[in-house]
């Protein structure tokens, strides 16, 4: 019973981390998105407009939150708490540094790629549920992109698990002790970046929103805390996505000594964050269909590719 | 002694306290006044016409199965990927052997245009074609 105990005060100061970085990363995303604007962002509330978040939280607590008469009631909550949980829970499995692991799981690139596609629902419902057109369109957008990119997702790991022989995220750290994996593995990261990009629906591959065609897309029926919970989850997303790419390719915890283990984890994970809001800054959206041609006429054989050079390569040798 | 996919069961379970925790907390703070033009759909102020669940490109339906196609083939380099190592070259030139037989389906989808949103036109055959003796166009 200690332990259950232990364990749950161990989780609940993850997600409370976790929850406190993605509010964060609304503040980082403004600010950095102001400096390559040359505006200024948010500097009012509090000292360099840092309190900005806090007040965007009462905001989104004391704002109305309408379910639509026409709406399915039940299935129109639900869509968000789904793209929340299965994001927090996949946290689970990211090694923070060697003694910060919540559960080390045997099976854990696998347990990302299932909980990455249960995020699919979450557009798909709460699109569907909606009973507005433009919802509708934006979850279908959203299910075909997210099930195309999922596909590649999950190839782009295989280069990684054959050089590990393990789907342990630990495993996968340590085998990037002489090398990290971005150098054998460069395909499988950059094949990888844009996938879980698109899976995020992030700019440039926020098609299933697209504010200035579907405005908003699935979520443009839902306000307040249901709202604010799709907001966190894309940028918990993020954080999600820099955190397995620098697991992944980049070497997780490991660096030189002067810093420690969690340090250099942090220092990574955020390095990917501003980089992927330098790619919001820069770059346009892309067309449906130049989206998908994209992903199944050129990363499809590319991933194709990667799996078996990589795997000849390690036979050889 | 808990295992680890205990832990994950108790990260389930305090993610939905979590999140139960927001909905609940702000059902109670947020405010409620339903207008009727608040209650109506939002379209950018024009008033919806027709069914909102309309009809959809029947692409989105194909994507979907090729994708149901390519996943399989994920799970099946899975754990393929984990022991190839001791399998060797023959279970290597088995997986090549199994990947070209998936790319030539892929081959087929993508010169019957699936993959491309604008799709070329179908031939539709027309009775005369049926005629014996006379060559199809």
């Amino acid at each position: 019973m200690n332990e259950t105990l232990y364990y749950s005060l161990v989780i609940a100061g993850v997600l409370i981390t976790l929850l406190t970085i993605a509010a964060g990363n609304i503040y980082i995303e403004r600010r950095l998105l102001s400096v390559w604007q040359d505006r200024l962002g948010p500097n009012r509330v509090g000292p360099f407009g840092l309190l900005q978040v806090v007040a965007d939280i009462i905001k989104i607590f004391t704002k109305e939150d309408w379910i639509p008469r026409f709406a399915d009631r039940v299935v129109f909550v639900l869509a968000p708490a789904i793209i929340l949980i299965t994001i927090l829970i996949t946290f689970a499995i990211i090694p923070f540094s060697p003694d910060i692991v919540v559960a080390d799981l045997n099976i854990g690139l696998l347990f990302f790629l299932g909980l990455s596609s249960l995020g699919a629902y979450s557009l798909v419902l709460g699109g569907w549920a909606s009973n507005n057109k433009y919802s509708l369109l934006g979850a279908m957008r959203g299910a075909a992109q997210m099930l195309s990119y999922e596909v590649f997702m999950g190839l782009s790991l295989m280069g990684v698990v054959m050089m590990t022989g393990s789907f342990s995220m630990v495993d996968i750290v340590e085998a990037q002790k002489n090398v990290w994996f971005v150098i054998p593995q460069f395909a499988g990261f950059v094949i990888f970046l844009i996938a879980g990009l698109a899976e995020s629906h992030r700019i440039p591959f926020d098609i299933p929103e697209s504010e200035s065609e579907l405005i908003a897309g699935f979520h443009s029926e839902y306000s307040g805390m249901k709202f604010g919970m799709f907001f966190v989850g894309e940028y918990l997303a993020i954080t999600l996505i820099s955190a397995l790419v620098t697991t992944l390719f980049f070497g997780g915890w490991l660096g030189p000594d002067f810093l420690p283990p969690l340090a250099w984890f942090t220092i990574k994970v955020f390095a990917f964050i501003a980089f992927i809001i330098l790619l919001r800054a820069a770059l346009p959206r892309p067309r449906y269909d130049q989206l998908l041609g994209f992903g199944w006429k050129i990363l499809l054989p590319l991933s194709l590719i990667n799996i078996l050079v990589t795997g000849a390569i390690l036979l050889s040798k | 002694m808990i295992s680890e996919f205990g832990i994950i069961l108790l990260y389930f379970i305090l993610g939905f306290v979590f999140v139960g925790i927001a909905l609940v907390a702000a059902y109670f703070i947020r405010p409620s006044h339903p207008n009727a033009i608040k209650n109506s759909t939002y379209e950018c102020g024009e008033i919806p016409i027709g069914e909102p669940w309309v009809r959809f490109n029947v692409r989105f339906y194909v994507i979907a199965l090729i994708f149901l196609l390519f996943d399989v083939e994920v799970v099946f380099l899975l754990p393929w990927a984990i022991v190839f190592k001791g399998l060797g070259w023959f279970a290597f030139i088995e997986m090549i052997i199994f990947v070209v037989i998936l790319l030539v389906g892929f081959a087929y989808v993508w010169g019957k245009g699936d993959l491309d949103w604008e799709r070329p036109k179908p031939y539709i055959a027309k009775l005369s074609d049926l005629v014996i003796g006379k060559k199809k166009q």
